[in-house]
């Protein structure tokens, strides 16, 4: 598996909005975070919905604190983990 | 209405159903004879619910608790883990966060609701409401606190939001007082809520 | 309008109810055609047509009714049934019931 990212690399997650479906919420859209665990190899989720052919793609955890995605959070120390795929995520800087 | 549970492929012979009773009576019924789907298959695939159930993820947070070996390979592969102990999750990619004293894990999955109904069954109707799914990535304390659950300022909340493939069960912390309980005793104390994370497992005097 | 983290939301309704069993079919349904090889429909497709089910019909029925009408539409846009087979289902079904 040619994974781009490794466990606690600082990424940002794409400011994308593109039409069809997409695993990637709202929310953290243009957020960074930190790689939390890579999770393997899955087809892209956005070309199954289609019944298009296979087009595998590497998936991680990444862990972004609730300030980074809210602007706010109910205690400094909470975090939100979400699984998204790699063309998603760019390096942070 | 019962009795269709042997033979899917005849409709409910009910008065008036709706028209998605009926529509899910069609869509099966043009499978079937179109020879897509056989009326054992879909059989099959009701009844292993009834094999499924919080029992199942009890039965593994216990050996985890007992065990720290198993416990380890669990939070690497937790479907792996669950094979060892002749649970089959089937193609369901598990994911096992644990709760510590510094932090206490919470899943909801905000797109739709993605569940490991292969360990854990169907489902709570709340798990899949819009209030859950929409509140629990933002404000989780005060999902939790309106669940019965006040966690600590000195703990963190860690939501996880079942976005792709993965599956998650939270390993509940072991409540105090149960030192030397058999697997069984331990099993009894963990509940549905506590491996979603809107709960601790049972304390044992509430057993 | 089915990506809802963070968006605002009401106290959560903690009744419990067990599935009607229609309901449990087409949970049974789903999972027998996703174990297919290929799958007849696959998990993505569902959730994308449950996408574009539009806001109202999103919140105006229930999820099993999101589930059974999502799994018809991609069945029809698969070809494996088409709408005159599905109507002239459902009018037989009607018919039985009657009687």
């Amino acid at each position: 598996m040619n994974a781009r990212f490794a466990a606690g690399d600082r990424v940002r997650v794409r400011e994308w909005y593109p039409p069809g479906h997409v695993r990637t919420p709202y929310y953290v859209r243009g957020k960074r975070g930190q790689i939390e665990r890579i999770c393997g190899t899955f087809n892209n989720p956005e070309h199954l919905a289609y019944n298009r052919p296979d087009d595998p793609r590497v998936l991680y955890r990444v862990r972004f604190t609730q300030t980074e995605v809210w602007g706010r959070a109910e205690h400094p120390s909470d975090t939100i983990d979400i699984e998204i795929y790699e063309h998603w995520l760019e390096p942070e800087t | 209405m019962s009795d269709d549970h042997d033979h899917p492929h005849h409709p409910e012979h009910h008065l008036a159903s709706t028209y998605h009773e009926k529509l899910t009576a069609a869509v099966i019924e043009l499978l079937t004879e179109k020879q897509l789907l056989s009326p054992e298959k879909l059989t099959a695939a009701i009844d292993i619910m009834d094999t499924r159930g919080p029992n199942l993820g009890a039965k593994v947070v216990a050996r985890a608790w007992t065990d720290p070996e198993f416990k380890k390979r669990l939070l690497a592969d937790g479907s792996k883990a669950c094979a060892e102990l002749g649970i089959d999750v089937g193609s369901l990619k598990l994911v096992v966060v644990e709760n510590t004293p510094q932090a206490h894990n919470v899943i909801v999955c905000t797109l739709c609701s993605c569940y490991p109904k292969m360990l854990l069954g169907i489902p709570p109707a709340w798990y899949k409401s819009k209030a859950y799914r929409a509140r629990t990535a933002r404000e989780p304390r005060k999902v939790l606190h309106e669940f019965g659950l006040d966690v600590d300022d000195k703990v963190a909340v860690r939501v996880h939001d079942s976005t792709a493939d993965m599956r998650y069960l939270v390993l509940p912390m072991r409540p105090a007082g149960t030192e030397g309980w058999s697997e069984e005793k331990l099993a009894d104390l963990v509940t549905r809520d506590s491996m979603i994370g809107v709960a601790q497992a049972n304390e044992p005097m509430a057993v | 309008m089915h990506d809802l983290g963070g968006l605002p939301g009401s106290t959560i309704d903690r009744t419990e109810h067990q599935n009607d069993f229609w309901e449990q079919r087409v949970d049974a349904l789903m999972r027998a055609l996703g174990t297919l090889d290929p799958p007849l429909v696959r998990t993505d497709e569902l959730r994308r047509a449950i996408e574009g089910i539009g806001a109202e019909a999103y919140d105006s029925m229930s999820y099993y009714e999101r589930w059974i009408s999502a799994i018809t539409e991609v069945l029809l846009e698969r070809g494996v049934i088409s709408v005159n087979e599905l109507s002239a289902k459902i009018a037989e079904i009607e018919e039985r019931e009657a009687d």
